[in-house]
């Protein structure tokens, strides 16, 4: 027990435990990956297509919520920004190539997402939420006040249209691979960008905003950044959401949706990058099967239920438990 | 050349045919999907009781339809066009269904419209007010059933301006819906000799309306005309009792408003109201007849919600058994070409835009003092005919109409 410890072989130690972390990590990617690809065939696709949108906005949203730390209320207004201005751009031109609208809808977002970071950013916790809440019913009033919108009844028949002008999404299978490519391409930005320097500071703000404060650090200009990155994830996801089904609407705008990618992110595992795929997942699928059941009359009421053990029970969600069981017994 | 005869036949068989259908039913099965709010605002007007009215329908036409049987499959709309829209696609696609009936919140009866057009299946929307799912938004593929914006607007106005109520003053929700119903009422208000003396909007939702009632009280008008909906108009009629609008003399007039609202309000609440309505279930012995078997199957009385979905569901099946067959066009066409006369309607017809036209009904809300039980609460005061009530295809923006 007294053997002398070697700095080196301390050092080989924790590169191999990295090492076999990172294998798992490629393990499990790989069969999700390999799953995605094939659930389509076994699947109903728009189904499929609806959960990887709503992962998708999650994903934004945890990215912000749970490694920044910042709690907004407000996201469902670039959900529906992105929706509405892609659904408006494809409606009304029809020389727009699909992947331009989702672009288009994206930056829309993006610039709103800047202005609400703006203004919002100074004020911490509870003060922030309701910020970004108020201005997400600025924009929730807009959106029903607005002619093109169609208030009430949505945006209906938006053309899925064909990508670069080739390919057909009318095509379920075509515009499946095509939302999967783009969430992928997403969910490795956000990886990329959690495990960046960047992203260290944006989790040491989350930790103690005041030592990255003393540490020299601008908290602002990167809560800000991590704002905008998460506004423009959202508006994508609400952009692909509007082509997939060919329909925005008010929902998107209303703060239940605000508050329905909070309940996600908590129930799949804030702070975890695989956690609001999760929770997205869960949550659609519980609504779904429960809207066939004997149960449809108790969706809120489960819902909310759910919503209550998570934080009193289950603090870190459906994957934080799973990853602190494996550490326990596995690691 | 028995061959070529038997070819000749089938031939001239499907020439005759409307847009050269098969006349079978298809996996020999007749399937509906009812979709509708099971569990948000729009529970009580249409929702799990809807689902008991068509399945009544399915019992009382003998649950098989020319030997195929019928199946009824069922989800929650969560008033949510994305969450309608992935259940109907998946309905038409996998499941084969034939039919979608319910369908309340405009957004989603819109939605699966669409989609019923792009897969040619039929839809019949019961619960939906809004006038342009026929107008702008009609498709060959679904039907209107119930009521709409439209003679609401119109009868409700035009009733009331013509027993007396001369000035208006209006309250209207401050979102399309209401600026259209606003629209609508003015225009009759005017065209009939009345007047609109002044209008507040009141932001979309509101739950305190003190200030707003106030305001069409000092307004002086006669009648106080509501252009909202939902909880909306519930909200602004309990404030207007508080404040005792309807006992001062001004008429209250809703202009949408569902048995199951009143009931909740109760007739002390909503008592003098003025309002168009489709159907009530106390209108004769043959609607008393049918909302007693509703009553015992649910326990409420039936709006009028209700009493479109058996009616529809009714009217659609005698069409597949006549045709016999269960493709969409076929279907509505023979839905169209037979007047529809039962306990929901006399004479009602399907136009080609897809609305279903029928009497309207003026009535008022009982007092207290009139109302025999908790579900005694119109009067009836005056039919409105058909002609008189529903959009005319003259004015209509539909593609189909030319």
């Amino acid at each position: 027990m007294n053997q002398p410890v070697n700095s080196a072989d301390i050092h080989k130690a924790i590169v191999e435990q990295q090492a076999a972390q990172d294998r798992r990590k490629m393990i499990l990617n790989g069969v999700l990956l390999v799953f995605l690809l094939a659930a389509p065939f076994m699947m109903y696709p728009v189904f499929l297509m609806k959960i990887l949108c709503f992962s998708l906005f999650a994903v934004a949203f945890n990215l912000l919520f749970g490694f920044t730390g910042l709690l907004s209320f407000g996201h469902a207004a670039f959900l529906a920004t992105g929706g509405y201005t892609t659904g408006y751009l494809l409606s009304n031109y029809s020389g727009l190539t699909t992947e331009m609208g989702i672009l288009a809808g994206t930056l829309a977002s993006t610039v709103l997402g800047l202005g609400f970071a703006l203004l919002s950013i100074r004020r911490q916790g509870i003060y922030f939420a309701m910020v970004t809440l108020a201005l997400a019913q600025l924009v929730f009033f807009f959106f029903v006040q607005s002619p093109f919108t169609g208030g009430e009844d949505g945006m209906h028949g938006i053309p899925r249209g064909e990508l670069f002008g080739l390919i057909s999404l009318d095509d379920n299978m075509n515009m499946y691979y095509f939302v999967l490519a783009v969430f992928i391409g997403c969910y490795l930005l956000v990886q990329r960008v959690v495990s960046s320097p960047y992203g260290q500071v944006l989790k040491s703000i989350k930790q103690n905003e005041a030592r990255a404060v003393s540490l020299g650090y601008n908290v602002d200009r990167y809560k800000v950044l991590a704002f905008v990155i998460s506004a423009a994830l959202a508006g994508l996801a609400g952009s692909m959401k509007s082509v997939v089904f060919q329909l925005a609407s008010l929902n998107d705008a209303h703060w239940h949706m605000s508050g329905e990618v909070i309940l996600m992110t908590l129930v799949g595992g804030m702070g975890t990058l695989l956690g609001p795929v999760v929770g997205a997942t869960f949550v659609v699928n519980v609504e779904y099967q429960l809207s066939q059941g004997p149960l449809r009359d108790w969706v809120d009421p489960i819902l909310g239920g759910i919503f209550v053990l998570t934080v009193l029970a289950f603090r870190s969600g459906i994957v934080g438990e799973l990853q602190k069981f494996v550490k326990k017994n596995l690691g | 050349m028995t061959m070529m005869k038997k070819l000749l036949t089938s031939a001239v068989a499907s020439a005759l045919m409307v847009g050269g259908a098969q006349a079978e039913i298809s996996d020999n099965t007749v399937k509906i999907g009812y979709l509708a709010d099971m569990s948000g605002t729009y529970r009580d007007l249409a929702g799990p009781n809807g689902l008991a009215a068509l399945n009544m329908a399915i019992k009382d036409f003998g649950g098989k339809v020319n030997g195929a049987k019928i199946e009824v499959v069922s989800a929650d709309d969560r008033n949510s066009p994305d969450t309608s829209s992935s259940t109907v696609r998946r309905w038409v696609e996998n499941d084969k269904v034939d039919l979608v009936a319910g369908m309340v919140a405009s957004s989603v009866s819109i939605a699966v419209s669409k989609i019923l057009e792009e897969h040619d299946r039929l839809g019949i929307i019961s619960g939906s007010a809004a006038s342009s799912i026929t107008n702008e938004h009609c498709t060959p593929n679904h039907i209107h059933y119930v009521y709409d914006t439209y003679p609401l607007a119109n009868g409700t106005a035009s009733a009331v301006v013509k027993e007396g109520g001369k000035t208006w003053y209006m309250l209207t929700a401050d979102y399309a819906f209401g600026h259209a119903l606003e629209g609508d009422v003015t225009r009759v208000v005017e065209a009939n000799g009345g007047e609109v003396i002044g209008a507040v909007r009141h932001p979309f939702p509101t739950q305190d309306f003190s200030s707003f009632i106030l305001q069409a009280q000092a307004s002086g008008a006669d009648v106080v005309g509501l252009a909202n909906a939902g909880a909306d108009t519930t909200n602004a009629i309990t404030t207007a009792s508080e404040f005792g609008v309807t006992q001062s003399g001004q008429t209250l007039a809703a202009l949408l408003l569902f048995l199951t609202d009143v009931h909740a309000l109760g007739a002390e609440t909503a008592q003098g109201i003025q309002l168009t309505t489709g159907w009530y279930w106390d209108m004769n012995d043959e609607t008393r007849e049918w909302s007693d078997r509703f009553m015992e199957e649910t326990g409420v009385r039936p709006t009028m919600v209700h009493a479109g979905i058996y009616s529809s569901t009714m009217q659609y099946l005698n069409a597949v058994a006549a045709t016999g067959s269960d493709d969409a066009q076929t279907v509505r066409q023979q839905m169209m070409d037979t007047p529809i006369n039962d306990m929901f309607a006399k004479n009602g017809k399907i136009r080609v835009d897809g609305r279903m036209v029928h009497d309207m009904y003026l009535a008022e809300v009982k007092t207290p003092e009139e109302s025999k039980n908790e579900w005694d609460l119109y009067k009836i005061l005056r039919t409105i005919p058909a002609e008189e009530s529903y959009r005319p295809l003259s004015e209509s923006k539909c593609k189909l109409v030319k």
